[in-house]
């Protein structure tokens, strides 16, 4: 019954949607303020059916309905609690289910604090949202019911897949599907303005807080799925370069451009036209890859259920969402006229660059993740693309954005000087270059390339703290005052700092942890000692313990430390009898930023055990960085210039910035 | 500078931008990516020694060996050729006898294949898609039946 009335109330939100695009549609285009009206409440009573759709699914998966085919497919009455609600996303039917959700919940957003909006441009947005949902909805209706029933009903469920019975499901998908879903509101805006063929600053402003909120969510989704694959998969890797990996990496890529052009847009009213398309271009990418991960064309680790049917079916909503989108930016772009000069050496122009190194980085990453779908097709050949090619391309035009990242931000609008920007550097060169000779001094066996990377991770570090010293006048007036100018600046002055901080964390990281990871592989027995830089670890045996739904072979070892004891590390080996599925579970063990990562196979016949162990120095900072960045970002959401309608600061503090 | 100059300076620094980005992905494309075989392809096509490719099929029931040293060798089939493989390090967990198997690494001179990867898949059902189609081709392919040692739809079905 719960089952039915989730399905019921999946229908009627189509219904809904459909409501929500044509009325205001029609309304907008008759001037008639009653079926405008109509977006904001349709909007919220959308999200609403969808919202129960998704409890009934998830009620169904708690109490273990084995009746309902994704229940009985995807879970098992012993399956702890966290993983009976996180698999309800935990395959394709649920998973799409969540997508609509968030599709509806940003609707819903619009609808209720898009209060300052032009109306006309609020219903706009807000059918072009109700849209997407519809055909989404109606893909979730014909091609992928989660409600589908089952007769005679089960007693007993498959369980889910063991790899997923991680706390990772609870918050890598969620998290990540914000983001994908939470651009589709700078796609909903950006067509917005092309059917209106009205665009200015005030839309910036607009777009700029959504987009921000959406990257915030798709930074801490992306490297929470680094992390999960990292210690989920046991050959300690935090990055593969897969596919999937890739499609998440892309709008990453393309939102972080737009917002850079954003801001361009709101100070300048300059990029236009780039910024609409960035728009529509993060949103189609977003839209690649729920296409990637669904319709399991790429070989992937994260394909789990794929159907040619679907795959078709989601292909076609691609083609109409970015083929249209596409089509009506070709049609109308036109209308949006240009504004703002600025010199190519300014603040406008290192945003440019910015903006052309980040979506040129993204093409090199499509092109590496769909080159072998094309050449497939044509000739027949299966190629891989793997690190070596990423690291060829991707690689330099990375670099090239990171060391482009410290001047953006000293440079002036319109006209910038480089050299001062070099010399109010200078810190962050001497800095780099301590840093460099340090690590010839600690490190001397390591390749140049740690040294550097190190150097420019440390200047990219205090690059961004430049800035504020910058405007703060730390060191050269008395602090309390440098204090009060600190509190004073714009949080969103604030927040480029420390998200630019946090790619240099994450650039620290990724050194440490490729150039100076150390690795031991080996097959041992108890008391065998494995030493492993300065840390020696002892396996003193095996043992099995029970779980609530799998059996685990546990190994004990003893870290020690120059001799001395610091600690046990318990890595096992988990067997999941209903799936008959084994599972590593890796022991790490955090040291500062460094972590030590262990990892055990199955028994080897002579009685020995097959053990992989990593040191990991630095490590931890490619996630923290990544949190860092996202930090950042909320810092600037919550500049006050974003929320439109607040009033505008007063001349005495206008005063005390440096001009803009 | 007028506006023409800006914009062609914007339009050059794009260019050559995108000149360098296209350069550095042929480049790549030439020099890094790796071709997918089956046994079949390797003997037919004869992969020469050293040449870095994509090892898939089913291993060989029986043909698992372990030595000391986390050493295993085993064989990798098409049901028409097999390629005996040796691989240093700790399987994946979802590495089982008569199961689909993906090896990327080389062949040495003797015609034995050297994995530095053995590739894991998520789910114990799936099956890598090249590996499919290479059975396919080669005939042994069971429409719906089951590779990974996962319990039948129909048995798991009866309560």
């Amino acid at each position: 019954m719960i089952a039915e009335l989730g399905h019921y109330a999946l229908v009627l939100a189509l219904a809904i949607a459909l409501i929500q695009t044509a009325m205001p549609l029609w309304g907008v285009k008759s001037r008639d303020p009653v079926l405008i009206g109509l977006a904001a409440p349709t909007a919220v009573a959308q999200f609403v059916f969808i919202a129960v759709a998704f409890a009934a699914l998830a009620w169904c998966h708690v109490a273990s309905d084995f009746s309902v085919l994704g229940v009985f497919e995807n879970s098992h009455s012993a399956k702890p609690l966290i993983y009976k609600i996180s698999g309800v996303w935990g395959n394709h039917e649920g998973s799409m289910l969540l997508w609509v959700l968030i599709l509806g919940l940003f609707g819903a957003l619009v609808a209720l604090f898009g209060g300052n909006l032009p109306m006309t441009l609020k219903a706009t947005v807000l059918a072009v949202q109700g849209f997407l949902a519809a055909t989404f909805h109606l893909f979730i209706l014909v091609t992928s019911n989660p409600f589908a029933r089952l007769e005679p009903a089960p007693f007993e469920g498959r369980d889910l897949n063991p790899v997923l019975q991680d706390i990772g499901l609870a918050i890598h998908p969620p998290l990540l599907y914000l983001g994908y879903v939470g651009f589709s509101i700078t796609f909903s805006f950006a067509v917005a303005a092309l059917i209106e063929g009205r665009i200015d600053a005030a839309w910036a402003r607009w777009v700029r807080p959504w987009a921000l909120a959406a990257w915030m969510c798709l930074t801490l989704g992306v490297a929470m799925g680094s992390y999960w694959a990292y210690y989920t998969l046991g050959w300690g890797g935090w990055w593969f370069w897969d596919p999937v990996e890739n499609a998440s990496l892309m709008p990453w890529l393309c939102g972080t451009a737009l917002l850079h052009s954003a801001v361009v847009m709101e100070k300048r009213n300059a990029l236009k036209v780039w910024t609409v398309l960035l728009a529509i271009l993060t949103f189609s990418l977003s839209l690649l890859g729920t296409f990637l991960v669904r319709s399991g064309v790429l070989t992937s680790v994260h394909t789990f259920a794929n159907d040619p049917a679907r795959g078709a079916f989601i292909l076609a909503i691609l083609v109409l969402f970015i083929g249209g989108g596409f089509a009506l930016f070709a049609w109308r772009a036109p209308l949006l006229k240009q504004g703002g000069l600025f010199a190519p050496v300014s603040r406008e122009g290192a945003l440019v660059l910015n903006n052309l190194l980040l979506t040129t980085a993204c093409a090199t990453v499509f092109i590496g993740t769909l080159y072998p779908l094309v050449l497939e097709a044509l000739t027949g050949d299966k190629i891989s693309v793997g690190a070596p090619y990423f690291n060829y391309t991707f690689g330099p035009l990375a670099l090239a954005v990171v060391i482009a990242m410290s001047f953006g931000p000293l440079l002036a609008w319109k006209r910038g000087d480089l050299l001062a920007v070099a010399q109010r550097l200078m810190v962050a060169f001497a800095v780099a270059i301590a840093g460099i000779a340090a690590s010839y001094a600690v490190e001397d066996t390591s390749t140049t390339l740690a040294h550097f990377g190190s150097g420019l991770a440390l200047f990219v570090m205090v690059g961004a703290l430049a800035d504020l010293v910058e405007r703060t006048g730390l060191y050269r007036v008395p602090f309390r005052t440098a204090l009060r100018r600190a509190s004073g600046l714009p949080r969103s002055n604030w927040g480029t700092a420390v998200a630019h901080f946090g790619v240099g964390l994450t650039l620290l990281g990724i050194v440490g942890e490729t150039q100076w990871g150390a690795e031991r592989i080996a097959s041992i027995k108890p008391h065998d000692v494995l030493s492993i830089r300065h840390y020696e670890v002892t396996f003193d045996g095996v043992a099995p313990r029970p779980g609530p739904n799998y059996r685990e072979t546990v190994g004990t070892f003893t870290v020690r430390r120059n001799g001395r004891l610091i600690g046990v590390m318990e890595p096992s080996r988990r067997s999941y009898p209903v799936r008959a599925t084994t599972t590593t579970q890796a022991a790490l063990m955090v040291r500062g930023l460094s972590q030590l990562y262990l990892a055990i196979g199955d028994p080897n016949p002579d009685g020995t055990m097959s053990v992989r162990l990593y040191h990991k120095p630095m490590v931890l900072l490619i996630w923290i960085g990544a949190a860092v960045m996202m930090l950042g970002g909320g810092l600037s959401l919550s500049d006050r210039r974003l929320r439109v309608g607040a009033p505008r600061p007063a001349a005495a503090r206008a005063a005390l910035q440096p001009a803009e | 500078m007028t506006r023409r100059q800006r914009r062609f300076g914007l339009i050059g620094t794009g260019l050559a931008v995108l000149g360098i980005a296209a350069a550095l992905v042929l480049f790549a494309l030439r020099d890094t990516i790796v071709f997918f075989n089956s046994p079949t392809d390797v003997v037919e096509k004869h992969v020469k020694p050293g040449v870095r490719i994509r090892l898939g099929g089913l291993v060989k029931p029986d043909s698992v060996v372990r030595g000391d040293h986390a050493n295993v060798t085993f064989e990798v089939t098409d049901g028409n050729k097999a390629i005996s493989v040796a691989y240093a390090g700790t399987l994946p967990d979802l590495f089982r006898e008569g199961q689909g198997v993906v090896a990327e690494g080389s062949l040495d001179a003797s015609g034995r294949f050297k994995a530095d990867t053995i590739l894991a898949k998520h789910d114990e059902t799936y099956m890598p898609r090249e590996v499919a189609d290479a059975l396919k081709r080669q005939g042994h392919w069971k429409e719906g039946a089951s590779y990974g040692g996962a319990v039948p739809t129909s048995q798991a079905r009866t309560p």
